[in-house]
């Protein structure tokens, strides 16, 4: 989880990961003409890191390896707290229903 | 471009034939596919069908490859909303490899890539509407063998 917060924190490789979930499966040419201010040893070291981080999955077709956005570690983070967080609000819910209708009696 | 596709890869603290396992187990699936129920053998050219647990069909195909712990394809139609049965058949291929990723699981867990696919262009709508659920499915799945609990207990609605 360290690898994806640390992938997150830099603004280039969240630009790079916005233009994979705009055209999935680019080629690390595609995504260097996206990006005329950087070059291509940055773009490559920027999709390394990603792809380290599993943010980012590749596929090889032919002599080309194409880059695909992969969300399941964001989405295990959303779980990990976000999760909790609504279970907390049920639990808290039940209590009150539990607090309320032995007040009834 | 090429035709639309998902792929989503994750690591799984576990062994192979445990994912397997998992993957075509129906009671197991039932647990992490969001109340889904997976019926089929498993073999190169069986059928394959997903239901809903009040029994309405939600997907159907056909397992175009079966190889048991490694590699799983499915050929795979909507069949509940006209609109994504019309998108036509799309194909879904699981591959299960070992891999270096989790230092203080020694080193070794699996690596799961799911990659679906639509066979056309048209097959686009298929494609965006299974990104959305597999995220969730994966995520339990992941939580389920490593834990022996879910992440996420929804259900899918039809």
């Amino acid at each position: 989880m360290d690898l994806v917060f640390k992938a997150l924190a830099d603004a280039s490789r969240r630009d790079l990961l916005d233009r994979l979930r705009a055209d999935n499966g680019q080629t690390l040419n595609q995504l260097c003409a996206g990006v005329p201010g950087m070059t291509r040893q940055a773009v490559s070291k920027h999709l390394a890191l990603l792809e380290e981080a599993n943010l980012i999955a590749t596929v090889k077709r032919g002599r080309e390896k194409l880059h695909y956005l992969n969300p399941v570690p964001i989405h295990e983070i959303a779980e990990r707290w976000i999760g909790k967080f609504e279970r907390s609000r049920l639990d808290a819910l039940s209590e009150l229903k539990k607090a309320l209708e032995s007040g009834d009696e | 471009m090429s035709k639309p596709t998902f792929v989503y890869v994750t690591y799984i603290r576990t062994t192979p034939e445990k994912l397997w396992a998992a993957l075509t187990d129906p009671v197991t699936v039932e647990k992490f596919w969001l109340g889904v129920r997976v019926e089929s053998d498993f073999r190169t050219g069986s059928p394959w069908m997903l239901k809903f647990t009040d029994g309405r069909t939600a997907d159907t195909g056909e397992i175009l490859e079966a190889v048991p712990a490694k590699r799983l394809v499915i050929h795979w139609r909507n069949e509940f909303k006209p609109e994504l049965k019309a998108a036509g058949f799309t194909r879904c291929t699981m591959e299960i490899e070992l891999a270096d990723y989790y230092p203080d699981f020694g080193g070794r867990a699996v690596k799961l890539t799911i990659t679906h696919e639509a066979e056309t262009a048209q097959g686009a709508p298929m494609i965006e509407a299974v990104s959305g659920g597999w995220p969730k499915v994966i995520a339990n799945l992941k939580s389920l063998l490593e834990t022996g609990d879910i992440a996420f207990s929804g259900k899918v609605s039809a």
